[in-house]
C-alpha cells in the first residue's frame, strides 16, 4: 500500500476558546492524539506514541497534521478583514466518511428538500448553470456564479432571495463557501467547514463562520448553522457505500454535480483517498 | 410565555411541538448549549437549579420539567390534549409521561454521546434504548389491537408528545427505528398532525403533499 497522501495535511482538532492545560484526548486517521494548551500559552498537540506533532490556531481552532506539512495552513483572507464576526459553532460528530461529509457541503440540489423553506422550497429545485475550475496556481477547487432560489438564505436575510454561491475545496477536508451577504452587498459571508478525520467512516464537523452582521444575536447564528448541519447528518449517516467512490461506475453524476465530479478528480488527481473506494464493486 | 430553548434539544422541541399543536405562541430565547454552555452559567442556574434546559416562564410560574410544559401548554389551550377523566385512561397518560424519562435518559443521552461528544457509556445507553423501544412497541401493538392509534386514547395526548421526539432521534445516537413497525406508524400519525413542526433529524412528511397527477396513457 502507498503511503497516505493526506498525512502531510493540516486538520482542525479542537476549538481554540476551548482549549486548556488539561486537554482533549481525540485522534486523527485512526491515531489517537492529545490536545492541550502548552505552558507557553501555545497549542500543544502529541500522537499515539508521545511524540509532539506539528500545531498551530487559526480561524478559531487548534490545526494538527500526522506528518510534516509541506505547506502552511491555506488562507482565508476575509477572516482578517476587519468587521467581521468569527463566530465558532462546536463540534458535532458523523458516523460518515469526511470526504462524503465534504461533498455532500459542496451540493447544491438537497436544498429544498433537506433544507426545506431555509436554504430551499419546492418548485424552486432547479440548479442553474456554474462554473467549476480545479485551479492549478492554487491547486483548489473552485465553484462560481452559482445560484439558488433561497426562502431564508441567512439569519440576516428576510423573505426569498436568489443567493449567490461560491464554493472552494483548498483541502481534501475543509471547504469554504461564499455567499451574499444580505446586509452588505458586495462583500461576501464565509461559512467553513472544517472535517478532522478520526476514521476513514468517522469524523467530527467544526463549522466556523465569519460575516458581516451587526444586528443577530451570537447563539441565534450557532442554532442556525447547526441547525442545518443537524439535518445534513442522518442523510449523511444512510449514504451508500460509505466511503466516497473516486472510479466512474457506482454513481452517476448530473450537471448539478459538476463540483463534486470536479473535488473527486482532484482528490484522485492526488492520492487523497483516505475516506474514499478506489474500485468501484 | 417564554422558553429557553436549544434547537437540537429534543426536550425543548416537546415544548415547541406542543405549543404548535396547541396553538399558543411562545416567545424564544435562545441559550448556547453547545458549544457554549449557557445553560450551566450563573444566569440559568439561578432560574433551574438543575442546570438543564427547556425552561417555560409564565408570569411568576418557572417549569424546568418539559412533561410539566406539555400539561400546562395543554391545559391553557387544547384541554383534549390531557386525556380523558376515566381512571384508566388517565393513568395511561401519567405512565407514559413518566416512562417519557427512561427515553431521554437512554436514547437521549446515546445521542448526546454520538453527535455531540459527551461522555457516557454508549452500549450501556443503546442497551437501555433498545429496551424502552421494546417497551413502547409493545405498548403501541395492544393499543392497535385496542382499536386505538395513539399511546393512551384514540387520539393523541401529551403522552404522546412526551416521548415521540427522543423516540424519533433514536437513529442520531446509532439505534435503528427498523425492527419496529409500530413506532413507525405512530411516528407518521404524530407527523401528519395538523399543526406539526419539525426539528433538525425530523424531517416533514413530503407525501403529504397533494399527489401528481398522471398523465393519460401513462403505464
Amino acid at each position: 500500500m502507498t503511503r497516505n497522501a493526506m498525512i502531510d495535511g493540516w486538520y482542525p482538532v479542537s476549538l481554540a476558546s476551548q482549549l486548556d492545560a488539561h486537554g482533549r484526548s481525540t485522534a486523527l486517521m485512526g491515531e489517537p492524539i492529545e490536545v492541550r494548551r502548552g505552558e507557553d500559552g501555545n497549542a500543544k498537540v502529541t500522537g499515539g506514541n508521545g511524540r509532539a506533532l506539528p500545531a498551530c490556531i487559526r480561524y478559531g481552532h487548534v490545526w494538527s497534521s500526522l506528518g510534516d506539512p509541506q505547506k502552511p495552513l491555506f488562507a482565508i483572507p476575509e477572516a482578517d478583514q476587519p468587521g467581521r464576526r468569527l463566530v465558532d459553532v462546536g463540534v458535532v460528530r458523523v458516523r460518515c466518511s469526511p470526504l462524503r461529509a465534504v461533498e455532500n457541503f459542496l451540493d447544491i440540489a438537497h436544498f429544498p428538500f433537506v433544507h426545506t423553506d431555509i436554504l430551499g422550497a419546492e418548485p424552486h429545485t432547479e440548479v442553474q448553470n456554474y462554473k467549476v475550475e480545479i485551479r492549478e496556481d492554487e491547486d483548489e477547487v473552485w465553484a462560481t456564479q452559482v445560484r439558488f432560489y433561497q426562502p431564508q438564505a441567512a439569519k440576516s436575510a428576510e423573505g426569498g432571495i436568489t443567493t449567490e454561491y461560491m464554493y472552494r475545496v483548498p483541502a481534501p477536508t475543509c471547504s469554504i463557501l461564499y455567499k451574499t451577504c444580505p446586509p452588505r452587498p458586495g462583500e461576501w459571508d464565509v461559512i467553513t467547514l472544517f472535517v478532522q478525520p478520526l476514521a476513514e467512516d468517522l469524523c467530527d464537523v467544526w463549522p466556523w463562520m465569519a460575516l458581516f452582521d451587526d444586528e443577530t444575536p451570537t447563539t441565534d447564528l450557532i442554532h442556525f448553522q447547526q441547525t442545518i448541519f443537524v439535518q445534513d447528518r442522518s442523510i449523511l449517516e444512510n449514504q451508500i457505500p460509505g466511503l466516497l467512490p473516486l472510479d466512474p461506475g457506482m454513481e452517476i453524476p448530473t450537471r448539478a454535480d459538476l463540483t463534486s465530479v470536479a473535488y473527486r478528480r482532484w482528490l484522485k488527481r492526488h492520492g487523497y483517498t483516505y475516506g474514499a473506494q478506489l474500485v468501484a464493486q | 410565555m417564554k422558553l429557553y430553548d436549544y434547537v437540537l434539544s429534543p426536550s425543548c422541541y416537546k415544548a415547541r411541538l406542543m405549543a404548535a399543536l396547541a396553538g399558543v405562541k411562545l416567545d424564544i430565547r435562545p441559550v448556547d448549549f453547545h458549544p457554549g454552555a449557557e445553560h450551566r452559567g450563573p444566569e440559568l442556574m439561578a432560574l433551574n437549579p438543575a442546570g438543564s434546559i427547556p425552561i417555560l416562564e409564565d408570569g411568576d410560574l418557572v417549569l424546568t420539567e418539559s412533561s410539566a410544559m406539555l400539561v400546562y401548554l395543554a391545559a391553557q389551550a387544547a384541554p383534549q390534549w390531557l386525556g380523558s377523566d376515566t381512571a384508566g385512561e388517565a393513568a395511561r397518560v401519567q405512565q407514559w409521561l413518566s416512562f417519557s424519562h427512561r427515553l431521554t435518559a437512554s436514547l437521549g443521552a446515546a445521542r448526546l454521546h454520538e453527535m455531540l461528544l459527551r461522555p457516557g457509556n454508549i452500549d450501556a445507553l443503546q442497551g437501555q434504548g433498545t429496551a424502552a423501544l421494546r417497551e413502547l412497541e409493545a405498548g403501541l401493538v395492544e393499543q392497535h389491537i385496542r382499536g386505538q392509534r395513539f399511546l393512551a386514547l384514540d387520539r393523541p395526548t401529551v403522552a404522546d408528545i412526551a416521548c415521540f421526539p427522543y423516540v424519533a432521534l433514536a437513529p442520531d445516537g446509532g439505534v435503528s427505528l427498523d425492527p419496529y413497525p409500530a413506532i413507525r406508524l405512530w411516528s407518521r400519525a404524530i407527523r401528519g398532525l395538523d399543526g406539526f413542526i419539525e426539528m433538525p433529524g425530523i424531517h416533514r412528511l413530503h407525501e403529504l403533499k397533494p399527489e401528481p397527477v398522471p398523465e393519460l396513457g401513462e403505464t
